[in-house]
């Protein structure tokens, strides 16, 4: 994607330009981009007047930062203990067969990423993953499937 | 004779006796929180709307979408007032009859009451089901009551009452002397006294002064600031505002977490709603007082809860925690006195304010005073938020509100604490909940998880997934947290894949102690607890491990096998359908056999299994 310098400017005035201001505007690139492209950060130093560096170890300190371009689709794994007692990493392994990749990792065609977090507060539902933003709780070996198929059907009916 | 009250206090005023006093209309109440929402309650909410509408009724009626009401294991929830009839786990489709039925003539609908697993019973009123009957709902009270999107609401249940008091008919030092009465401790986990941090940050010299509101909320299985911000998020800043106001603050912070949507989402709107009603900004319903909020959102770093960690994130760094003292309340935010507590310990504040310290004292032991929420998660029955009196036993809160174990297994131990806390056994469940048993028991309160597991939990494994998290979230500032966590993890790892030895366990023993007092913060010191508790209480599974190279608990990959047993399968291929590795084979309608070699121990054949056909040793 390509990166539209007049939106990055756009974001950092909304936040404000002192460093406090750093992750709320990185928060807000990313939730725009899906990623930290470099040219943004870049961006963000100059503007914010903060050291490349800095802004380099912000977004590789937090977690929620990815400094890779991600898939389409977002699939969050809980990791958290509720949810690991109740059989997570069965599910984190479902997950990862059906899409064909690792945690961590995106398909080839950036379709989808696999991410795993450490609880979502959802903890009396788990095992739960998360796709886009939608919650599924309970979920099962057998569910997983269902639930995929629907964000890889949608891909198919939007190419025809 | 007392000030006349400005005009901007006595509109308020106004406002909410108008509120109050509206005859109250039959209502139809839908959980929103994230819980019910991952089951489907917005479709829900959505096909009473069409139903109302349909029916012509939604005049009469009214719908309101509400935050967590705590009892997810049943949702999508929906209460039905005023006699509060509570259906369980309804589905879109059940809209029209329940309008057509319940609303309409009053019928109850027996096939969607809650049934009471231990008799059979259908119980058709909220407050008669045992979850709710045995809590003590203060700061949850109006959680699933009220529509979190509105400030009427809160207005209408007294919101804002507290916060008058405060303002115009109490000194500061008066509300810090509630609070000191009342004896309210820290919900963040320490369990410090409240009113020593505040005053403490009243008396050190520096402005301005800053109060942040900590819903970092890292512990996994614990919700507990989720569901109050989702549920009632103008309580929590009504206890800021009076606090800042205690303590002399001008600006505050709430510091969530970015994984909560939702509960950003809403918490955001309710700062802007009191900025426009004049509760928050410059001169507060006319006192003279100027204090305002900002969200601060987390991203991603559990040891941002701590709280000199969480104030570098503020600052816009990244999240190292730095050695105290200085305390925050002598330097904190950009070197300023700061004054930072949990979620649900502001949340108190109003309560104390308007019902007074002694009243709080009142209820709960004699050191952990009033109530606490718990999220009570795992292998029981009823998952959910339950809010309870402090000093009430492990066993009530997980036997009698819990209701026992989910699938018929043996119930083992609880986890509470998170990473920093421990595993305590079922043989110690008469223990009371409150911050010094839990302590001497080897683990802490933490915010509030409880995570309950049964005999299909293995007590290395945990140990081995706790360090695991910890290993992960050391910020790698010091070497104790940094080297001696991820040390330990790999003799964890080693035990669980059948590689461990003699010694191993006085090894681990030896290192969590100095781990415990080398680290710098938290963190590292409170992260060899969980290998302590589980030495301490299941020394025996560690041993099975090392010396039999056996998990008891059929868990630990390296060291079972799954097998079929050919009485209970009847052959429907399931399990080989689903095998990754095409390690189960068999002829429809005969048992099927796995191969040990090819098998990858994942457990998807247990799980997809109807027949309970495959077992594991
Ligand atoms: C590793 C670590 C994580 C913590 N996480 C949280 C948290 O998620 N929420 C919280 O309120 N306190 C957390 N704390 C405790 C805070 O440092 C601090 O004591 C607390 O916010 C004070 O509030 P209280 O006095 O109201 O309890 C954490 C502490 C440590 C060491
Ligand atoms: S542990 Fe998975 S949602 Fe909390």
């Amino acid at each position: 994607m390509e990166v539209d310098i007049k939106k990055i400017d756009a974001i950092l005035e909304e936040h404000g330009l002192e460093k406090r201001w750093l992750i709320p505007s990185l928060l807000a690139i990313q939730n725009t981009y899906n990623y930290l492209p470099p040219e943004a950060m870049q961006r963000v130093s100059e503007r914010m007047q903060v050291p490349m560096i800095q802004v380099y170890q912000v977004a590789s300190f937090y977690k929620a930062f990815s400094m890779e371009p991600r898939g389409k689709h977002i699939v969050t794994v809980c990791m958290g203990t509720a949810c690991h007692v109740r059989g997570a990493e069965r599910l984190v392994d479902q997950v990862g067969r059906v899409i064909g990749i690792k945690p961590g990792e995106t398909s080839t065609d950036y379709q989808f990423t696999l991410e795993t977090v450490n609880c979502l507060g959802t903890c009396a539902l788990g095992p739960v993953m998360v796709v886009d933003g939608k919650y599924y709780g309970n979920m099962n070996a057998s569910k997983v499937d269902r639930v995929l198929n629907r964000y890889m059907k949608r891909e198919g009916e939007a190419h025809g | 004779m007392a000030k006349p009250l400005p005009t901007e206090a006595q509109e308020l005023e106004k406002r909410r006796q108008e509120l109050q006093n509206q005859p109250s209309r039959p209502a139809i109440r839908i959980c929103g929180g994230t819980g019910c929402l991952a089951l489907g309650s917005d479709e829900v909410a959505a096909a009473f709307e069409t139903a109302l509408n349909e029916q012509g009724v939604e005049a009469n009626i009214e719908l309101k979408t509400t935050g967590c009401p705590g009892f997810c294991e049943q949702g999508p929830l929906l209460v039905i007032h005023p006699h509060r009839i509570l259906y369980t786990h309804v589905k879109p489709k059940d809209a029209a009859e329940i309008v057509a039925k319940t609303v309409v003539k009053g019928e109850i609908i027996e096939r969607l009451l809650y049934e009471d697993p231990r008799t059979g019973e259908r119980i058709a009123h909220e407050q008669e089901v045992p979850f709710y009957k045995l809590q003590k709902r203060i700061l949850l009270k109006d959680s699933g009551v009220i529509d979190p999107r509105k400030l009427e609401d809160y207005l209408a249940v007294g919101g804002y009452r507290a916060l008058h008091k405060a303002l115009f008919e109490m000194s500061p030092e008066d509300i810090i002397e509630e609070v000191k009465k009342s004896g309210l401790r820290g919900r963040g986990g320490a369990g410090f006294p409240t009113a020593v941090k505040w005053e403490l940050c009243r008396k050190s010299p520096g402005k301005p002064k800053y109060i942040i509101c900590n819903a970092d909320e890292g512990d996994p299985g614990a919700f507990q600031d989720r569901g109050l911000i989702e549920g009632n998020p103008h309580s929590i800043l009504e206890g800021m505002i009076i606090g800042a106001y205690a303590i002399g603050a001008e600006e505050g912070f709430v510091y969530i977490r970015n994984e909560y949507p939702l509960a950003v989402e809403l918490i955001s709107l309710a700062v802007k709603q009191a900025k426009e009603a004049g509760l928050l900004g410059k001169n507060i319903l006319g006192s003279g007082f100027d204090f305002d909020i900002t969200i601060q959102l987390g991203a991603g770093a559990f040891v941002c809860g701590e709280e000199t960690a969480l104030m570098a994130s503020i600052e816009g760094r990244p999240g190292e925690p730095h050695a105290r003292p200085p305390y925050p309340a002598e330097s904190g935010l950009w070197g300023k006195p700061t004054n930072i507590n949990n979620t649900k310990t502001w949340a108190w504040v109003p309560h104390i304010v308007k019902n007074g310290g002694d009243w709080f004292a009142q209820m709960g032991t004699e050191k952990s005073k009033g109530t606490t929420i718990f999220s009570v998660v795992g292998k029981i029955k009823n998952t959910g938020l339950v809010e309870v009196p402090m000093g009430i036993s492990l066993r009530s809160l997980i036997e009698d509100i819990g209701g026992g174990a989910s699938n018929g297994k043996k119930l083992k131990a609880v986890q509470t604490g998170g990473p920093s806390g421990g595993c305590i056994p079922e043989s110690l469940w008469h223990l009371p909940v409150d911050y010094d048993s839990l302590k001497e028991a080897g683990s802490m309160m933490g915010s509030g998880g409880m995570i309950v597991m049964d005999e299909r939990t293995c007590m290395v494994d945990m140990a081995r997934y706790f360090l695991n998290f910890s290993k992960f979230e050391s910020c790698g500032k010091c070497v104790a947290c940094r080297e001696g966590v991820r040390r330990m993890y790999e003799i964890l790892d080693y035990i669980t894949r059948g590689y461990g030895q003699e010694g191993d366990i006085e090894l681990l023993e030896e290192m969590g102690e100095a781990i415990k007092i080398g680290a710098l913060c938290g963190l590292g010191q409170t992260a060899p607890n969980p290998v302590l508790t589980t030495i301490r209480y299941f020394r025996e599974e560690y041993e099975a491990h090392i010396r039999e190279k056996k998990c008891p608990a059929g868990v630990c990959k390296s060291l079972i096998t799954y097998y079929i047993v050919a009485e209970n399968c009847p052959g429907c291929g399931l399990c080989a359908r689903y095998c990754a590795e095409h390690a189960i084979t068999g002829e429809k309608g005969k048992p099927y056999v796995i191969d040990p070699q090819i098998c990858g121990r994942c457990g998807v054949c247990m799980d997809v299994c109807n027949f309970n056909a495959v077992v594991v040793e």
